[in-house]
């Protein structure tokens, strides 16, 4: 019985072995689906967006297959480190305090954080009408940290299971604020129809101690082959031109960042 | 597993402890309020009188209660009419003065805590109601025909015979009614509120660790609904006391041969 036991316990360990130094001929990649423009459902159930569109040029390059899957942004890392896909594209900020959960790609994106609020919140802030002011996040977020840590104590804090949550909230007036990214703003938020009353207000927020540098594949640590892997391929559509292909379907300026 | 991570944060829980109790609680409180009288209005023989009243509780024992919050949460945002009052109506109105808001939407249906309250409030409501009135219409024959023998009015008949009477017997039905709810509640974290399970959300988010984070959720709503147990035999003992085994006090010792 030990030796069928160990007999087995080494065969678990050798097929492993074998998976871990596999080459990757199938990606399961995984993102949220609720965050336009980057990544979204589209009204016929398929995933579009920035990152989908980058991840399958990356698959390309790569010449591997691709499979998607959504989860929600809270379950992000719990489900990569439950290996239920191996990389996640979901628009990700590296920040310290995530590499020390999973491993990050170079980033394949930067934009700034900025507030959007109603046409009226100026003239309400000069005639001294605002109460606490209330500040709608996505939970847990960069934005969520670094507004909790910055104005906690002086405003509320509402947060979201979802970026699409805090606009339908703004938009309904239950806000005054929204902390989110520029991007994920303009194009989830103001461009849309009815939204015009709504703006960006204040500067822009892009300090590394609170807001990463950019925005990375999240990996799980163990797959370090996959990291590179990813990060080739993301200098080769930089280089190739197919990034920018990608960028000018969605975007009218570099988003890429310096 | 790091349990660590729960001492430390626990504070969370209690906070979210705090929400799910009031809001379980104020929904019960006034959704029985209210439920009792809709429940006699009901087994009336008036079509008009019960028609409202079938189509309430068909309507909301009919749609998930997510789906029901979602509507009082968001769909109700999406009218101009609810913020701003009937005025949109008018020619020239400027929604943009934010000043305008009707009293109701600036106190009431912008607040998450209340909408959720609001939505638990008719749910539990519209069960309670149901559960009422199959009480009442059980009511054994006799005891309205003994009510009646002695000259009751309706009234008296109802306020002394049939509720007492029916009530007792909706109790442990209504006992599986008030878990349901606690449970129910736990559906307010989706709309920003932050009860046991928010609180466990945002654990899980911070430190990724779902399993330490909705195991001590899960442990909180067990302490709730032991308690809630323990509360419903007290009472049920005493309110079926009539019903228990006889027991003679006057030969104690009797007994223990």
């Amino acid at each position: 019985m030990k030796r069928i036991t160990l007999i087995l316990i080494a065969a678990v360990f050798a097929f492993a072995g074998s998976a871990a130094a596999k080459d990757w001929k199938k990606i399961r990649m995984c993102t949220e689906g609720a965050y336009p423009p980057f990544n979204y459902t589209t009204p016929d159930g398929k995933l579009a967006g920035f990152d989908v569109d980058i991840a399958n040029a990356l698959c390309d390059y790569l010449k591997v297959e691709c499979t998607w899957q959504t989860q929600a942004w809270d379950g992000t890392i719990p489900g990569l480190l439950a290996r239920k896909y191996d990389a996640s594209i979901a628009s990700m900020s590296i920040t310290e305090e995530r590499k020390k959960k999973v491993a990050f790609t170079d980033k394949y994106y930067t934009t700034p954080a900025k507030f959007a609020a109603h046409e009226s919140f100026l003239t309400r802030v000069i005639e001294g009408k605002l109460g606490k002011l209330k500040i709608g996040v996505q939970r847990e977020t960069i934005h969520d940290r670094f507004a909790s840590a910055m104005w906690g104590k002086k405003a509320d804090i509402v947060r979201y299971g979802t970026q699409d949550e805090v606009f339908l909230d703004m938009k309904s007036g239950r806000l005054d604020l929204a902390l989110a990214d520029s991007v994920a703003i303009s194009d989830g938020f103001l461009k849309l129809k009815g939204n015009e009353k709504f703006q960006f207000v204040g500067p822009s927020f892009n300090d590394p101690k609170w807001f990463g540098n950019g925005a990375g594949i999240a990996i799980h640590k163990s797959n370090q082959d996959l990291v590179e892997l990813f990060n080739k391929a993301i200098a080769g559509i930089r280089a190739n031109g197919t990034y920018k292909k990608i960028q000018d379907k969605y975007f009218d300026f570099d988003v890429y960042g310096e | 597993m790091d349990f660590s991570i729960i001492s430390e944060n626990l504070h969370y829980y209690f906070d979210g402890l705090l929400i799910t109790v009031q809001l379980t609680g104020i929904s019960l409180l006034l959704g029985l309020i209210f439920a009792i009288p809709l429940a006699v209005l009901r087994t009336s023989r008036n079509f008009i009188l019960t028609m409202p009243i079938r189509f309430f509780v068909y309507v909301f024992r009919g749609t998930p209660l997510i789906v029901q919050m979602f509507i009082i949460y968001y769909g109700l945002g999406q009218f101009d009419f609810v913020k701003f009052g009937f005025g949109v109506f008018q020619e020239g109105f400027n929604p943009d003065n934010i000043g305008n808001q009707t009293f109701l939407w600036k106190y009431f249906f912008s607040e998450a805590y209340f909408c959720a309250l609001f939505a638990f409030t008719l749910n539990t409501c519209a069960y309670t109601i149901e559960i009422i009135r199959g009480a009442i219409e059980s009511t054994p024959f006799g005891e309205v025909e003994a009510a009646k023998s002695v000259g009751m009015s309706r009234t008296m008949m109802l306020r002394r015979i049939i509720l007492p009477s029916s009530l007792r017997r909706a109790f442990p039905a209504y006992g599986n009614e008030v878990i349901f709810m606690l449970h129910g509640s736990a559906l307010a974290s989706v709309i920003t509120l932050m009860d046991i399970t928010g609180a466990a959300g945002i654990i899980n988010a911070r430190y990724y660790a779902p399993y330490e984070a909705y195991i001590t959720a899960g442990v909180f709503y067990l302490c709730i609904t032991f308690t809630i147990v323990w509360l419903f035999k007290k009472i049920e003992k005493r309110i079926y006391a009539h019903l228990a085994p006889y027991v003679d006090k006057t030969q104690k010792t009797a007994a223990v041969n």
